[in-house]
């Protein structure tokens, strides 16, 4: 299974026939989750209409776990098999992992202010979240940060799997520590505690934002590797690779070592 | 056995015969701290409030000012490499430096850290409590940070890849030490706190050096 999906031939055949596929359904979903959740659910008896923002934070916190956990697996099965695609896949999903948890957080601050009375709280939940967007941030500086890429990939693999020990302290954060942010209601042993009229359009913007999620990564993959494969054919035609900024050539890049 | 404690030797006297590193490392730690007291005002009240934070973040971020020691110097001429290719195992070659490093950076921020809390008005107990979060919290720090070091060797713009990726692993300690020494000062004891840092310290120690092992391999490749 491993070998059959390392081969990037494959995957671009493949995905360009999924791509569009992917793209439209997410956009449907999106659209009919949205219309579901911002005019179809009723509001909170408590919360009022504010309750809304819930069925954009919520997913958007899923995805944000989800992604980074995506982007360990990837980075722990391209360091075990040195499977090409891996390593692409993890690269091209971090920075929409940092987008969703930007997402999140925004929306919970907006969240929280009219709640909470407050636009941010020092809670354990937060403050993980928090951490999680700068382990997002060190990924990708720490990948674009060398001149050679492969070398750039294998650092961020390292490091994406030394953040892992995040991901179950944001999940048990609101368990450990008994703090302002609600504990879990949804992914709990027995059962939601959620009604089921915002359950469903809640699941549903989940599912959208997987297949936007999905469709995107499979278009920043593509184009990864695209841009690969135009510098190969250059480099074959004997033309001199695109200058790169002046700012990376100004400096050396290694006195010491070639 | 022999190569790990000769290079960790080695280590060691580098680090103190270049006067400057150590030094350096102390006087930043000192400095920071002060300009605390100069920037929030001198009330003792607001001080002993934010003190423990205060020594805190400036052990981190002094830690910080030192990682780059711990292999760049080996790397640049060429010494790493045969560390690698040497008979000792990478992950105790990376121990050692750790050692090393802890024993001229961790070690002399803990020693000196009563001076300072005195400058932030710490009552004794609280004095006691703070120099033995750093002595506990420091060996996490180096652990911790060579991972980073290891991993951004080679970078552009090292130094600033180098605290974007370290500083948010040294969250747990720094809440946990700060945290044990606010414990103390409000009268609920800090031994909670202390034994989660030590926790953090030994589970650093236990994976850090293979991380950091991995991250030096493939920077040498």
């Amino acid at each position: 299974m491993i070998n059959w999906l390392a081969n990037p031939a494959r995957f671009t055949r493949i995905s360009a026939r999924a791509l569009p596929w992917c793209g439209w359904t997410a956009a449907v979903v999106l659209c009919v989750g949205l219309f579901w959740s911002l005019v179809l659910a009723p509001p909170d008896y408590q919360q009022g209409d504010t309750v809304r923002i819930m069925f954009i934070h919520v997913p958007a916190a899923w995805m944000a776990l989800n992604i980074y956990l995506f982007v360990a697996v990837a980075s722990a099965v391209a360091l075990v098999w040195r499977h090409p695609l891996a390593e692409i896949a993890a690269r091209a999903a971090a920075p929409m992992g940092a987008a969703f948890t930007f997402v999140c957080l925004a929306t919970g601050s907006l969240w929280g202010r009219p709640m909470w009375g407050t636009w941010w709280v020092w809670d354990a939940r937060l403050t993980s979240v928090l951490i999680l967007f700068f382990l997002y941030l060190g990924y990708i500086a720490l990948v674009n940060a060398f001149d050679d890429p492969s070398r750039g990939g294998k650092a961020g693999s390292i490091l994406a799997l030394v953040g892992v020990v995040n991901l179950p302290i944001i999940k048990f954060s609101v368990d450990w520590w008994n703090t302002l942010h609600q504990p879990a209601s949804v992914m709990r042993i027995g059962g939601p505690r959620i009604d089921i009229s915002m359950l469903v359009p809640l699941l549903i913007m989940t599912a959208g934002f997987s297949l936007f999620f999905l469709a995107l990564l499979m278009l920043r993959m593509r184009t990864v590797l695209n841009e690969r494969k135009a510098g190969t054919l250059r480099l074959n035609a004997g033309v001199a690779p695109a200058p790169r900024p002046a700012r990376e050539r100004a400096m050396p890049a290694h006195p010491g070592r070639s | 056995m022999a190569g790990f404690i000769g290079l960790f030797r080695r280590d060691l006297r580098l680090a103190l015969r270049q006067s400057g590193d150590t030094g350096l490392v102390l006087g930043f730690f000192v400095l920071a701290v002060v300009l605390f007291p100069l920037g929030v005002g001198p009330e003792p009240a607001i001080l002993q409030r934010i003190g423990p934070g205060i020594v805190w973040v400036a052990a981190l971020l002094a830690a910080l000012l030192s990682l780059d020691r711990l292999f760049e110097a080996d790397y640049q001429d060429g010494g790493l490499d045969l560390l690698v290719l040497s008979s000792l195992p990478v992950e105790l070659a990376v121990l050692a430096k750790c050692a090393a490093h802890w024993v001229a950076t961790g070690l002399p921020l803990a020693l000196i850290s009563p001076f300072l809390a005195l400058l932030v008005d710490l009552d004794p107990g609280a004095i006691l409590v703070l120099s033995s979060s750093l002595l506990i919290g420091t060996p996490a720090l180096s652990l911790i940070g060579s991972v980073a070091a290891a991993l951004s060797l080679g970078a552009r713009r090292q130094g600033a890849v180098l605290s974007i990726l370290v500083l948010p692993l040294y969250v747990p300690p720094l809440v946990f030490g700060a945290g044990a020494v606010e414990a103390s000062v409000a009268g609920a004891g800090g031994r909670a706190y202390l034994l989660i840092l030590a926790a953090l310290s030994l589970a650093a120690l236990a994976f850090c050096p293979w991380a950091s092992a991995a991250a030096l391999r493939q920077a040498l490749e």
